[in-house]
């Protein structure tokens, strides 16, 4: 057992200042800011439900091993379709698992750290990175800018239809040792492009994880994004995700956020509709069990008028799992005629189960139409006993009925192949097949 | 007339109830130390008990520290700037109605609330404050034969010391939060009321607080206790006078319901809420919470929040009895400058209970209205079921509605919804109105208190009528 000063001076022997100059000031001052904020604490209203301050207290090494065979590799598969795939074991990219199909012409797929030698994608880091996240109050997101040094890194070019998926595979490697990983991804998406982009997240061995990853994506001008992140780590696995997202005109933006497993699982998703008529949708289904905590917290952030934004989460929580629900909206003032909607509904199959659901307006514009609902229940009894009067068994009733409460949030997603199997992994989960 | 006189002769038209009278008062020296609360309690001529609970509540106030985390902006107070008691002096104990002070009662002649008047005809008995003590409570031997106590919080340490001791604090304990320690410690006076077992009180009971005198914080105390099968319903109103410093108002009200009791809680505030410049007015920063504790108790809290620069208040329900009922109406009204962060907490900790919380926000000129409610499920909680609706209205691009709800569910059998909506007045319904003779200014009102109805029905006839010409004065100004 170490303690939390241990994981924090270990992760500053790892801090190096690389790059250009104007880089090397980005990652001085959110060390700054880590070091002055620390790693989140309950107190912190962000955090109020959330507690990663014990899993700080592993033994983490920060120097990864990687021991994933393509057996391993194979059996976490998501997406049969042909798709560009990268894999990164332990925050380190791996070449030999990874396929990049795609042609240069139609995307520009590297990783972080080989994109900043090539003088034109340098240019373009520079002007991107780290310029959306919140690097001023959340002290993972600035670990994760001042220590980033692998991840992927995807730019469209304008006009391009990106045709295959980008599948993107983070593995954690437990097998011998506890491992902590930063892998921090930026995608720029040109102007009238499209593309899809797909993050796993998934863990082999029974020792403790902590993913701490930060993914930033800029949507240009009339693109068209969809984005899913599956995470089904194992139960030792703690993970912090953010993905911050910034849209311009006409812009549409996708999501689809399913969380399996895991021990703490933290999922930040913010999108700011930074111009006029963009659209964001965002979806979400987290299947806890076990002890299993599950945190979502979504921004949308209506800074120009004429926008749409629409949020589905829906939860299902057994066992001992506790579930988080925490969605912002904002409408800034200016920002007429903005639609938000936004629902969270939740179900607990368990007594142990508890859901903790806070859903927020902050709106400083009048003529908008925002509405949010949250509901928490269980199964209809009804609907059970109608199940159970044509002879399925009570097991199979519920998993009929979860499925279907859960379809709503799965129907979303376009690759068909994704959809499956996520739907084969409930059905594992609810123990029916 | 166009919108801009409209705007201008409205904003211009000073609040309707600022008038200071000329009372002479006895006041304790400004600021609060150990001898300010002992110098209260003196004057009070309390027992030792009394003095010994405030001066604990005094002691654990020192150790707190202000809290910052509402959503509502105001220059840090100066504690040691206020004036702690102010009484209206008078030169003996009455009897009867016409021994007050003439212009005391001409006082509340202005506002409407003759006590004679009131006796004849609505039989509201009133318990009125001015300045926190409590002047003349009417119709007590009426209520005196069906063994009701109400009476002034004062009187009560005198009389019913047995039942002071039991409840005080019991609720809202003095250690609860920073204003209600403060509250506990320097508590001028306040209403006490006590319904028997199966007492069904006849006839509402009613408190009018004002605050009178410059730099005196208002600092009352309520407490009501209904006993096993009793029904009380209880109205609060409050208005206060034209004043260019910051009054602060920090008043504890408790309520504890007993098994098959029910308890209605009305307020409708109307505080002097500072000029159009965010000048002046009342910080209303209360703490209100009631308890059932027997098994199918029910407590209903009723707001109609219109002035006060700050409103920081929660009227919250512990649900402990089994089947019991938690309720929450309320409607929040704020325009210029003001600021309010209101909302309610059910906590649900008994087998089958129910609550149900309706806010409706409104925000015009500069203003910002937060909703922050809390819905708790405990894991012990079985049939937990709650509806929340909370809306926001906005009339102009300058001000702000938020909600914060926080859902906590602890138990799989507990039914939660939760909807919140926020929108303006559609210019289709201001067309329609004004096509059939209706000004905008008076359709605005109309559509206002149509969309306030599911609140304002839930008040006593009395209090509706005056809420909705309240809603109507506050909103003066705020179309265009």
């Amino acid at each position: 057992m170490s303690n939390t000063a241990t994981l924090i001076d270990n992760l500053k022997a790892e801090f190096q200042l690389e790059g250009n100059s104007a880089l090397k000031s980005i990652k001085q001052t959110a060390w700054n800011t880590f070091e002055t904020l620390g790693f989140p604490t309950v107190k912190n209203e962000e955090f109020k439900y959330t507690n990663f301050i014990p899993a700080t207290k592993s033994n983490f090494t920060l120097q990864a091993k990687n021991s994933i065979s393509l057996a391993d590799f194979n059996s976490i598969e998501l997406v049969k379709e042909e798709a560009n795939v990268l894999v990164f074991v332990n925050g380190i990219f791996n070449t030999k698992l990874s396929n990049i199909i795609s042609s240069k012409e139609e995307v520009y797929i590297a990783t972080l750290a080989e994109a900043l030698t090539d003088s034109k994608e340098e240019a373009l880091i520079t002007q991107h990175f780290a310029q959306y996240s919140n690097n001023i109050s959340d002290a993972f997101t600035a670990l994760s800018t001042a220590l980033a040094k692998d991840g992927v890194y995807i730019h469209v070019a304008p006009n391009k239809v990106v045709s295959k998926p980008i599948v993107l595979y983070f593995i954690a490697d437990t097998y011998t040792e506890e491992v902590f990983s930063q892998p921090r991804n930026l995608f720029i998406f040109d102007k009238n492009s499209q593309a899809t982009i797909v993050e796993s997240f998934t863990s082999f061995g029974n020792k403790v994880s902590f993913n701490n990853i930060v993914t930033e994506i800029t949507v240009a001008k009339d693109a068209i994004i969809d984005y899913y992140k599956i995470q089904n780590e194992n139960e030792k696995a703690y993970h912090v995700g953010t993905t911050q997202v910034n849209q311009k005109g006409n812009s549409v933006f996708n999501a689809v956020t399913v969380t399996l497993n895991g021990a703490i699982v933290r999922n930040n998703l913010n999108v700011v509709l930074d111009e006029e008529h963009v659209e964001a949708n965002l979806f979400g289904l987290f299947l806890p069990s076990g002890n299993t905590h599950v945190d979502n917290h979504t921004i949308v952030d209506h800074a120009k008028p004429h926008c749409n934004s629409n949020e589905l989460y829906k939860g299902v929580l057994d066992g001992k799992s506790t579930g988080v629900f925490n969605g912002k909206i904002f409408v800034r003032k200016d920002a007429q005629k903005t639609n938000a909607f936004q629902s969270n509904k939740s179900i607990l199959l368990s007594d142990e189960a508890t859901i903790n659901t806070k859903p927020q307006l902050e709106i400083f514009a009048d003529d908008v139409k925002c509405s949010h609902g949250a509901t928490s229940g269980q199964l209809d009894a009804e609907s059970l006993f109608y199940l159970r009067s044509r002879g399925l068994s009570e097991k199979s009733a519920k998993a009929m009925l979860v499925y279907a409460f859960a379809s709503d949030v799965l129907s979303n997603i376009k690759i068909e192949s994704l959809k499956l199997n996520l739907e084969h992994k409930i059905a594992e989960k609810l123990a029916v097949n | 007339m166009s919108e801009v006189n409209i705007l201008e002769e409205i904003t211009s038209s000073e609040y309707k109830y600022g008038f200071e009278t000329k009372i002479e008062n006895e006041a304790a020296p400004m600021g609060l130390s150990e001898d300010i609360v002992r110098y209260i309690s003196a004057k009070k001529n309390e027992p030792e008990w009394m003095l010994a609970w405030r001066l604990k509540a005094y002691k654990h106030w020192l150790t707190l520290k202000e809290p910052t985390w509402q959503n509502v902006h105001y220059p840090k107070i100066n504690f040691q700037d206020i004036i702690y008691y102010s009484a209206p002096v008078q030169k003996k104990t009455i009897n009867s109605l016409d021994e007050i002070d003439p212009e005391l009662r001409a006082t509340f002649e202005k506002l409407g609330i003759s006590l004679n008047e009131q006796k004849r005809l609505t039989g509201v008995a009133v318990d009125a404050v001015i300045d926190s003590v409590s002047i003349a409570t009417t119709y007590r031997e009426k209520l005196g034969e069906l063994g009701i106590i109400f009476c002034s919080m004062s009187e009560a340490v005198h009389d019913h010391p047995e039942l002071i001791k039991k409840y005080l604090g019991s609720v809202v304990p003095a250690t609860d939060n920073y204003y209600a320690a403060l509250n506990s410690a320097v508590f001028s006076d306040g209403s006490f009321c006590y319904i028997p077992k199966g007492v069904r009180s006849p006839m509402e009971l009613s408190t009018y607080f004002r605050i009178n005198a410059a730099n005196t914080g208002q600092f009352e105390r309520t407490l009501i206790v209904a006993e096993e099968g009793s029904y009380v319903s209880y109205l609060e109103g409050c208005t206060a006078p034209m004043r260019d410093e910051n009054q602060l108002h920090a008043a504890v009200v408790e309520i504890v319901a007993e098994a098959k009791s029910e308890v209605k809680y009305s307020t409708v505030q109307n505080w002097y809420p500072g000029d159009k410049n965010g000048k002046g007015g009342i910080y209303n920063f209360v703490t209100k919470r009631g308890i059932c504790a027997g098994d199918s108790a029910k407590i209903s809290w009723t707001q109609v929040e219109t002035g006060s620069a700050i409103t920081w208040k929660y009227p919250s329900v512990i649900l402990k009895g089994d089947n019991s009922v938690g309720e929450f109406y309320s409607v929040a009204v704020t325009n210029n400058m003001q600021q309010a962060d209101t909302g309610t907490k059910m906590i649900h900790l008994g087998n089958n209970t129910k609550s149900r919380i309706v806010s409706k926000g409104i925000s015009a000129g500069r203003s910002h209205n937060s909703y922050r409610g809390l819905v708790k499920v405990s894991k012990k909680a079985k049939n937990a079921r709650n509806y929340s609706q909370c809306d926001s209205l906005l009339m102009g691009d300058q001000c702000g509605a938020h909600t914060f709800p926080y859902i906590e569910v602890g138990n799989s059998s507990a039914q939660i919804e939760h909807e919140a909506t926020t929108s303006k007045i559609g210019e289709d319904q201001i067309f329609y109105c004004n096509q059939r003779g209706i000004d905008t200014e008076n359709a605005v009102a109309l559509i206002v208190n149509g969309y306030c109805k599911e609140v304002l029905n839930k008040l006593p006839m009395e209090f509706a009528v005056e809420a909705q010409k309240l809603l109507a004065i506050s909103l003066e100004g705020s179309v265009g």
